[in-house]
């Protein structure tokens, strides 16, 4: 197996406040990878590292083989799906939750070019895979939480990602809608073979098919290795600095 | 009645009403969309300290109008984005600015400032031929624009970050409409002056807004409003003898009132509560 993701020895900042310092992380094709870590550890920079979307201060990445510049970076987007944290859509937007799917595609597909039959097939099994199929036509901000979530999932399936990025997709939602997309998300790792890494600070909602963690603190790596090791007791008291027991 | 039709200073009206009303209606549908209401008065002034730089060093005032103006609409968006701040204080930023130069320019010119003034004013039956041919070919510009990138245009309206995590260009079609819609402003401040540019832009596609959730109907009934607004105007203030900007402003915000009025967009929500208890 050959890695996917190599980050080396990066550093990001947003403006003054360096955000995650010195990281050094390689990924491997296929694996399903969780970041856990407390509030402002870093976990959404790491992200905004492997699609581009960060300022990289120093270090180095490779994704899916290319080194990431400037001018990779819109060409390595492509291949990656993300759905970001808890995305603010203007409930007023004129665009229905279809054409919302259809942006994951418009991307990969490039400039000049009109979605054909195969695009219309993706997008369609998209929305299937994540049952939103009934809400196509509805305008997006008409949508709760929930299913919003799950539009943003079937956005980034529309790209046939080869790298899978989900930011804390379970946040915010009641029971039965974190059931819905963990499974959704096991769902789509067994059915596609794509790397996913997948953020979160809720232990619970982590999919049975994870693997491998990373824990993050203070910006740095704190610990990577097999999820039954991550997920200790004591190392994971120490990470959220209070008492904490994986149920 | 029809006889109006036949003079050339009607005809030219007549064209420009339509050309300017539909470029309008389509950039006030981005405006809108993107939340930058005030861009419009930031590229008339733009547009008219440019004028009176032009009367100072004895250039054609037209164009270093629109000089002025593509030097505006390029800062806008780097400034907001290197600054990371909202779009619309960047526009706050370059309207002081041309705004300063404006009044500069004023102290340096003696003779009468007029031709400069007509960018704040305008004044639509006054409008020239070779006006008219520059307001076609930035239409046509415009709408090719609309077609060639729609796709990427729905999704940087959608939500700008999405559209840059997805792979698409999102700076470079934010930046072009930014461009875009400064060059258009700049030819329509003839037609009904820089105070006035504000509604027209504003107006025809808030109404659209109001009648329907599909984007391509937004842009299409916009540009329907505004060259209605611009017609309608014309017409009244031609009988009438009313300053023709003033007449389309007040149309354009009268479509907009009985849109807002007669919104579908209320009715479906009772509908949904109806079906919903029922
Ligand atoms: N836009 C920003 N401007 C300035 N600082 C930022 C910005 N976004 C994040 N930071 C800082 O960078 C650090 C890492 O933030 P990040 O969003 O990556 O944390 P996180 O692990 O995703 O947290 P959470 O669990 O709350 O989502 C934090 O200390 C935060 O204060
Ligand atoms: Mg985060």
């Amino acid at each position: 197996m050959s890695s996917i993701i190599e980050i080396n020895n990066t550093t990001v900042s947003y403006r003054e406040n360096i955000a995650v310092s010195n990281i050094s992380l390689t990924i491997d094709e296929g694996q399903f990878l969780a970041i856990i870590g407390p509030n402002g550890a870093g976990k959404t920079t790491l992200l905004t590292i492997i699609n581009g979307l960060g300022k990289i201060l120093s270090g180095s990445a490779r994704i899916l083989g290319i080194k990431l510049t400037n001018r990779t970076a819109n060409q390595i987007r492509k291949e990656i799906g993300y759905v970001p944290q808890m995305c603010s859509i203007d409930p007023r937007s004129p665009i229905s939750v279809k054409e919302v799917v259809m942006i994951g595609r418009f991307g990969k597909i490039g400039l000049f070019r009109h979605l054909n039959s195969n695009d219309k097939e993706i997008v369609e099994t998209a929305m299937e895979v994540t049952g939103i199929k009934n809400l196509a036509e509805r305008p997006i901000g008409h949508l709760s939480g929930g299913e919003q979530q799950k539009v943003a999932i079937a956005r980034a399936l529309a790209q046939e990602p080869r790298i899978l990025l989900l930011d804390e997709p379970t946040a915010n939602l009641d029971p039965k809608a974190q059931r819905e997309i963990i499974d959704i998300i096991e769902r789509i790792y067994k059915e596609r073979n794509l790397t996913i890494v997948f953020v979160t600070h809720i232990l619970s909602h982590l999919p049975n098919i994870c693997t491998e963690a990373i824990l993050m603190k203070q910006g740095k790596i704190f610990y990577k290795g097999k999820i039954e090791d991550a997920l200790q007791e004591d190392r994971l008291s120490s990470l959220y600095g209070c008492p904490m027991k994986y149920a | 009645m029809l006889e109006i039709l036949s003079y050339k200073f009607m005809q030219n009206a007549i064209t420009a009403s339509i050309i300017g009303g539909a470029s309008c209606g389509i950039v006030g549908v981005f405006v809108i969309m993107m939340r930058i209401p005030f861009v419009g008065v930031a590229m008339s002034h733009s547009a008219f300290a440019g004028a009176i730089f032009g009367l100072v060093f004895g250039t054609n005032p037209l164009v270093m109008a629109i000089l002025f103006c593509l030097g505006s609409a390029i800062l806008i968006g780097p400034i907001s984005d290197r600054s990371e701040l909202d779009p619309n204080i960047s526009i706050g930023i370059i309207f002081s600015i041309v705004l300063g130069l404006a009044f500069l320019g004023m102290g340096m010119i003696k003779g009468p400032k007029t031709e400069a003034l007509n960018f704040i004013w305008g004044n639509i039956l006054m409008i020239s031929k070779n006006d008219i041919i520059l307001m076609v070919i930035m239409g046509i510009v415009l709408l090719g624009f609309l077609f060639l990138f729609f796709k990427e245009i729905q999704s940087v309206l959608f939500h700008r970050e999405i559209a840059r995590a997805v792979g698409i260009p999102e700076r470079i079609v934010f930046y072009s409409f930014l461009i875009l819609s400064g060059m258009i402003i700049t030819l329509n401040l003839n037609t009904i002056g820089g105070i006035l540019i504000f509604s027209l832009i504003i107006n025809p596609a808030s109404a659209a807004y109001q009648i329907t959730y599909k984007l391509k109907f937004i842009f299409l009934l916009s540009a329907i409003f505004g060259v209605a607004s611009c017609l309608i105007g014309l017409v009244f203030s031609y009988f009438f003898n009313a300053p023709s900007g003033a007449v389309i402003i007040i149309v354009s915000s009268l479509i907009f009132g009985v849109a807002l009025i007669f919104s579908p967009k209320r009715r479906v929500k009772t509908n949904e509560t109806q079906s919903n208890t029922s």
